[in-house]
């Protein structure tokens, strides 16, 4: 049983490679977290725009389908039979006006209620179930829906806070400039890895590994650690923002800055340079927002390339990442080719994100056999976790797990928040 | 255009031939001058989202995914295996000649690890030019859109 002594450090700068693969915490975290007062990504407005729409999603290890009732509104429920625990609706997505199991065809409504029970009665009085059997007390079980601009939330847990205090100010409001205008889906991918889906989430909040990992952001002097650039948290700092601002460093900065790094700073160029253009949509500066929510949900601005990423654990050695490219339905068809050919950078092959696949694999794998050595976070130094407005730090990581022990019950006295 | 089955067969032979000995450019001479090279999930394609995996409209993007791949990108050390299977020709009256070809690609890890990376289907329009076929548009269409690790060397 891991307790609040596994940390060896109050500012959470070790962390002990128990927790990306001890069983028992990954079972642990589906209850506390998972299910527990946390809001995730479940879809947007735009993708079940009709009554009848539906899509299937999940929510840690747990299957959820949301859809649109008859009056437009956004129901959300498990995906789960009352009756022997099937799964209701296979597809995922479609357009129906109930959903039907197909083991005994019990049938629920748009609202996740029990609708009807086949042979109910029995046949001809004999059979079915006793008259006493509440249909109302066994719907499919529902999640607390809420929506920012059309990005569409669920909770599992009935005493989770409100959506909006959940975010906190800067990731309302980060939120409320990535979706300033109704998007539109261009497609979906999907990339499995064989690591703690932990080190993912962590991954999105790291700012020190942007231009070492993903060299062909430094390679094509497109993104670097000299630009203007940091992380902003919530209050509890278990969300964060990782920003950076276009134009804001300049050549000969960076190659004095990159000098003593392995990385050969802006020495090649592409030859179909327009893939990489950065046209300013937003009313600011910011080419780079990487929004991360507590526990599992990422929207993504890469220049013109904009995502939601959405973390799906699949036990403790494998995750998926499913990211869904959006643009916006008054972009012209030039600007959506752009976005499709920006959309290049990122996903399984992006320019700039396929690393994180073996990266994260080969830190799983090494770190497996020794469970009690512990990782380092500490690049913008330890003790307080701060906003920081300079790029070489992961701060935000220690926020993570400062709310994640919180949420787990393994916070330790003395611990900073 | 007519029907030279044997130089289809041979192209798509070459193609998995010179990717798996990691002879990229050799590998980019079997496309066109103007080509287009589009890597597509099922997923997206059977519901008409436009999302691609890969995405190269013009020559010099797909010459830019090889330049990257050598210079700056990092991914699992492995080797490629390409099962390509029989070219299926498809009657039309477009430019050049349209082929269906389904295809599996297995990747082994550096201690001899196999396992099957992707299973789809090209859609290829080929042209004559300079003597030979050559690639003009190559829709891969991907089976496997649940990509394992990530995806760098070219399908």
């Amino acid at each position: 049983m891991v307790t609040a002594a596994i940390w060896p450090m109050l500012d959470y700068s070790r962390v002990p490679y128990r927790l990306y693969h001890d069983a028992e915490i990954y079972a642990r975290e589906q209850q506390r977290i998972f299910q527990g007062p946390t809001w995730s990504f479940l879809g947007l407005d735009a993708e079940i725009p009709l009554p009848g729409d539906f899509r299937a999603t999940w929510v840690g290890d747990t299957p959820v389908v949301v859809n649109r009732d008859a009056t437009g509104a956004v129901h959300a429920f498990v995906n789960r039979c009352a009756h022997r625990g099937a799964l209701v609706r296979r597809e995922l997505s479609g357009n129906a006006k109930e959903h039907i199991c197909i083991y005994h065809q019990w049938c629920y409504g748009l609202d996740g209620g029990l609708s009807a029970i086949p042979f109910r009665r029995g046949i001809r009085g004999q059979g079915g179930l006793d008259a006493g059997f509440d249909m109302r007390a066994h719907g499919l079980r529902r999640l607390r829906v809420d929506a920012v601009c059309g990005a569409v939330f669920g909770t599992l847990a009935a005493d989770a806070e409100p959506l909006e205090d959940y975010l906190g100010p800067p990731i309302m409001a980060q939120l409320r400039r990535l979706f300033d205008r109704p998007v539109r889906v261009l497609g979906y991918n999907r990339q499995r890895i064989r690591a703690n889906w932990k080190l993912y989430a962590e991954n999105t909040r790291d700012n020190y590994h942007a231009s070492l990992l993903h060299e062909f952001l430094v390679t094509f002097g497109l993104d670097r650690s000299t630009q203007v650039g940091g992380v902003r948290m919530d209050g509890r700092h278990r969300h964060n923002i990782t920003w950076a601002e276009a134009n804001s460093d300049t050549a000969e900065f960076a190659r004095e800055a990159y000098a003593g790094a392995r990385v050969r700073n802006d020495y090649l160029s592409l030859k179909e340079p327009a893939m990489v253009a950065f046209h300013p949509e937003h009313g600011d500066k910011l080419n780079l927002a990487v929004t991360s929510v507590f526990p599992s949900s990422v929207f993504v601005q890469i220049s013109n390339s904009l995502a939601i990423r959405q973390i799906r654990p699949r036990g403790v050695d494998e995750f998926e990442v499913f990211q869904t490219m959006i643009g916006y339905d008054d972009d012209s068809p030039e600007m959506t080719l752009h976005r499709l050919r920006q959309a290049n950078l990122v996903g399984p092959a992006g320019f700039v994100s396929m690393e994180d696949g073996e990266a994260l694999e080969i830190a799983h794998r090494a770190s497996r056999p020794e469970p009690d050595r512990a990782t380092i976070i500490e690049l913008g130094g330890g003790g307080a976790i701060s906003d920081r407005d300079y790029r070489v730090n992961d701060v935000p990581l220690r926020g993570f797990w400062s709310y994640y022990a919180e949420l787990l019950g393994i916070e330790p006295a003395g611990a900073v928040r | 255009m007519s029907l030279d089955r044997a130089a289809v067969y041979d192209l798509f032979a070459e193609y998995g031939g010179l990717l798996d000995e990691t002879r990229y450019d050799a590998w980019l001479a079997l496309f066109a001058a103007e080509c287009r090279y589009n890597v597509v999930s099922r997923e997206n394609h059977e519901r008409g989202l436009p999302a691609a995996l890969i995405f190269c409209d013009s020559r010099a993007m797909l010459e830019d995914r090889i330049m990257a791949l050598r210079e700056a990108n990092k991914y699992n050390i492995h080797t490629d295996r390409h099962l390509i299977g029989l070219p299926r020709l498809i009657p039309g009256d477009g430019e050049g000649l349209a082929v269906e070809v389904p295809f599996a690609v297995y990747q082994t890890d550096q201690e001899g690890e196999t396992r099957l990376f992707a299973a789809g289907l090209y859609r290829d329009r080929l042209i004559s030019a300079g003597g030979g076929l050559k690639i003009r548009d190559k829709l891969v269409l991907l089976d496997t859109f649940a990509i394992p690790t990530l995806l760098a060397t070219p399908l």
